[in-house]
């Protein structure tokens, strides 16, 4: 079988080595494109609207004269969503999490809403939106108010939490529980005195990102109808309101180059309380997360 | 689940000292009252929050189909779903939505030529190639990319993409899909390689040994045992990215125009389902409309192909992950 | 990974006789395919094997025993450049094969390789067909022949042939793991490698599906040079005609003890900690 194996096998090995190189090439330019574009895109923005960040910006409202208009309203309205979104979302998310690694029973109401919670995190978030629309503008007559925004963003990231909690929760180490459990506690005083506060860190690292990406959303308070244009502070849930994303969204809409300017301010500003945000998420993460390994 | 395990067995010892006809000993164990309570009470709260995604999901179809049902009373489904003039908001009203699935369809499909084989082969580099220091430099910049809000890349698409198009086909529209397509690629990539670099790194690593055992290049490797071998998890991320392209909405809002029309010309302008939300939302339509159930029609067809396809994907991860474990 | 090889080239070497002493004792000397010289490995600063020098001859079966944890799938491994996959290992050494070092600066592994196969602990048949697992190393390596032939020669050599001819789209991870392994050598033998190494081959398959391998073995061995790694004394005894026993050393790097025909080094080896593992006292 070997004698005439020169003529049976052309390994032609400097071709494929010069293919194998080619490709390795080829992977190296398609990570760096993604980002490269990356990089175009911040020095696009900040190209742009490095010049309209100044004092006046952040504390002025909105105006149709471009020269005076300013994210005022839009900071607040952002900073109100968070907090109401906050308060929402984080009992509802943690106490589901909680609930489906230390209560739930291995049934099929428990698969249910574990494939239920999965499936949520697909939704396109417009469709959020449209939910917070009839619901809780019009069917909870909650109107175009802080609060029907809060809820429908609260819904939004609440598979997001849930995610995070769980994975946090599951890292602590049964030992921890069974130490709680021979002390004589009950299930939730082990829950509550053991289990979340080694699972903190876990659970407000996630909540923070979580928060994080509802500070960007737009389309579903667009949605529900958040109005565009607020040149007052709002003071109170009910109130009407708008956010950063909105503010930009409504600028980059506008046909003047000037106003265009003034969403790239606007990006610069979200982009900043991004970074914050994204920061204080990884602080945590050092700082409060406990190791067990 | 350790805690239903541990605490499992008190139930039982509830119910035989609490069973009708036992004589009344109490024991000095015997579940204290208020904190028995106290636990069954937090117990439901907590299967409350639990339930809250239930109800979550319950509230989308109720509100959805609501509407859409009242919409349909009004218009047939079939014109609905096979007309090809989408003018809800004028005067001689037509509600055929193919216009819009047609903005969408088209959109995505620019999205993914550009996301599938430049995530692919970014996962590869990640999973076969990079050594562990790049990777994990790349990784989190790669994130950075998936947690730009979408109204930036919306920005990015209108004022940056867009004159670049207009430079080299100068017939290109201001609003035009391309733009927006070609953005939104970049949005989905990191997902797109993050999820394909998962199904290339749980390929075992005995196959690649097995494969270079027999002469093969690292090419030869990857491209015809690793990734053949993660075919099911690659084309599950390709689908979630599908999925995606057809419900992002604020990239095609801004950059891809408000023109419901049939057709494939990318430089031209395209309204697609999820910009067609937008633009009614920005307007102030009153309730019990047809111009705000067309809302929830589009919304409904949106949330039915998306939530088709998340099933799909889902399915196919399921299936793929049992042939290694 | 760049070798580093000492001393200086002697390309007659493969050609050369036997050294070891018993080989000459009876009949004539069959000569040396593989020949490693002072062969050193490092995993980052861990040295697995310090210095082995060892010689292959041709058309022989060679078991390597030892207790867990010597190096021999280590020194296995440096004999197709299988460790080149691993980012912190370095050789040192010589590795001859057909007369050229495999660890110099312009030999490429992959061309290396398909004259060197392996066949690994754990089956490890590609998720493909059980066809296309026998093709695939012809097709990376542009054979021309027919294939349809080449796949069924593969599959009669390992004598799986007789049990899938039937079957041949069915994938190859649907086979029992007896089955598997066998598909595994036809997968080696199919790109005509002169050397075929088996890391514990047997060591995830039932009694008989060890049989029917071990039987394989002993046929291959006409045509084939084997090297194979057992934890299996017996089965080193009834398959191999010359067995190296390794062992790690004082700084737990491993070592050759000892390398003599089988028989002999089962009955009277040479070195008493050889004597001590085969007969049990420790290991
Ligand atoms: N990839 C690796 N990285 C670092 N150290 C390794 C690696 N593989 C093996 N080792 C170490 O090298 C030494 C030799 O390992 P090797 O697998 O060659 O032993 P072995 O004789 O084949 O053992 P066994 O009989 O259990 O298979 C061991 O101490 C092992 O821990
Ligand atoms: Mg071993």
């Amino acid at each position: 079988m070997t004698q005439d194996a020169a003529t049976r096998w052309r390994p032609r090995i400097r071709r494929r080595n010069a293919i194998g190189r080619g490709f390795a090439l080829l992977t190296i330019v398609s990570t760096l494109l993604g980002i490269a574009v990356l990089i175009a895109l911040l020095i696009d923005v900040f190209g742009d609207g490095g010049a309209q960040v100044d004092g006046h910006f952040l504390t002025n409202y909105p105006s149709r004269f471009p020269e005076d208009a300013g994210l005022r309203s839009a900071l607040l309205g952002t900073l109100w969503m968070l907090v109401l979104t906050a308060i929402i979302a984080f009992p509802l998310g943690v106490g589901a999490a909680v609930y489906l690694e230390e209560y739930a029973p291995n049934n099929w109401l428990t698969r249910f809403i574990q494939l239920n919670i999965a499936n949520l995190a697909g939704v396109p978030s417009v469709v959020y939106g449209l939910l917070g629309l009839g619901l809780f503008v019009r069917w909870f007559a909650l109107g175009r108010s802080l609060i029907a925004g809060a809820m429908t963003m609260a819904l939004l990231i609440l598979p997001l939490i849930i995610v995070a909690s769980r994975e946090a929760i599951r890292a602590v180490p049964d030992s921890q529980r069974e130490a709680s459990y021979a002390l004589g506690a009950t299930r939730w005083q082990t829950v509550f005195r053991t289990v979340l506060p080694a699972a903190g860190g876990g659970i407000l690292t996630g909540t923070i990102l979580a928060l994080a990406r509802a500070i960007g959303e737009t389309a579903p308070l667009i949605t529900i109808g958040a109005l565009t244009f607020i040149a007052f502070d709002p003071t109170g849930p009910m109130d009407l309101f708008t956010v950063l994303p909105i503010q930009i969204f409504n600028w980059v809409s506008l046909p003047q180059r000037e106003f265009h300017d003034l969403a790239a301010g606007g990006i610069v500003i979200l982009l900043i309380v991004l970074l914050l945000a994204n920061s204080i998420a990884l602080f945590v993460r050092f700082r409060l997360q406990r190791r067990f390994d | 689940m350790l805690g239903a395990r541990l605490t499992g067995r008190i139930p039982v010892a509830q119910d035989v000292n609490s069973s009708p006809g036992a004589p009344e000993v109490r024991s000095q164990f015997a579940p204290r009252r208020r904190r028995a309570l106290i636990e069954r009470g937090i117990h439901v709260v907590l299967f409350i929050c639990a339930a809250a995604s239930i109800l979550t999901t319950a509230g989308i179809i109720f509100t959805l189909l609501g509407e859409t049902l009242a919409f349909f009373r009004e218009v047939p489904i079939i014109d609905f779903l096979t007309g090809t003039r989408w003018t809800p908001l004028f005067v001689s009203q037509s509600f055929g939505v193919l216009p819009l699935v047609n903005g969408t369809l088209v959109v995505a499909l620019v999205a993914i030529v550009v996301a599938v084989p430049i995530g692919l082969m970014s996962a590869i580099f990640l999973s076969e190639y990079a050594p562990a220091r790049v990777r994990a430099a790349v990784k989190p910049v790669l994130e950075v990319l998936a947690g730009i809000p979408t109204v930036v890349y919306g920005y990015f698409a209108l004022l940056f993409v867009t004159p670049i198009l207009r430079d080299i086909f100068p017939q290109t529209q201001v609003f035009n899909v391309l733009s927006a397509g070609i953005v939104m690629g970049f949005m989905i990539l990191p997902m797109m390689a993050s999820i394909s670099e998962d199904a290339l790194r749980v390929v075992p690593r005995a196959l690649r040994e097995g494969a270079f055992a027999l002469g093969a290049t690292k090419f030869q490797v990857t491209v015809r045992v690793v990734v053949p071998a993660a075919l099911s998890g690659i084309l599950a991320a390709i689908i979630l990215s599908v999925s995606r392209a057809i419900g992002e909405t604020m990239i095609v809002s801004i950059a891809a125009g408000l023109q419901p029309k049939v057709g494939f010309d990318l430089l031209s302008s395209m309204e697609t389902m999820t910009a067609y939300i937008v633009q009614v939302s920005l307007g102030d339509t009153p309730q019990d409309t047809i111009e705000y159930r067309t809302l929830f029609a589009v919304g409904t067809l949106l949330f039915l192909m998306t939530f088709v396809m998340n099933i799909l994907s889902d399915w196919i991860v399921r299936r793929y992950r049992e042939v290694y474990e | 990974m760049e070798a580093n090889p000492t001393g200086t080239r002697k390309p007659d070497v493969a050609a050369s006789p036997s050294a070891n002493d018993a080989a000459q004792a009876n009949g004539p000397a069959k000569p040396d395919v593989l020949v490693t010289e002072d062969l050193k490995f490092w995993y980052g600063k861990m040295r697995a094997l310090s210095g082995i020098s060892l010689k292959i001859p041709q058309h022989e079966v060679m078991a390597i025993i030892g207790p867990s944890g010597c190096g021999k799938s280590t020194y296995l491994r440096c004999l197709n450049r299988m460790n080149d996959l691993i980012a912190s290992a370095r050789v040192e050494g010589r590795v001859i094969f057909d007369g050229e070092d495999i660890y110099a600066r312009n030999v490429d592994p992959v061309q290396m390789r398909r004259r060197i196969g392996m066949v690994f602990q754990k089956p490890n048949p590609f998720p493909k067909s059980i066809y296309d697992n026998v093709a695939y190393g012809p097709k990376v390596n542009g054979y021309r022949g027919s294939m349809d032939d080449l796949v069924e020669h593969s599959l009669r050599q390992a004598a799986l042939w007789d049990e899938v001819k039937d079957d041949l789209k069915k994938s190859g991870l649907e086979l029992s793991g007896g089955q598997q392994q066998r598909l595994c050598i036809a997968r080696a033998l199919a790109v005509e490698p002169d050397v075929i190494l088996m890391d514990e081959p047997c060591s995830a398959l039932d009694p008989i599906a060890t049989t029917r391998i071990e039987d394989l073995i002993r046929e291959l061995r006409e045509n084939y040079t084997i090297v194979i790694v057992t934890h299996n004394m017996q089965q080193a005894a009834r398959v191999s005609d010359r067995t190296a026993f390794f062992m790690v050393d004082e700084q737990s790097s491993g070592t050759l003890v000892e390398v003599d025909e089988t028989q002999r080094l089962f009955t009277a080896p040479s070195d008493q900690r050889t004597e001590d593992y085969i007969t049990g006292r420790f290991g």
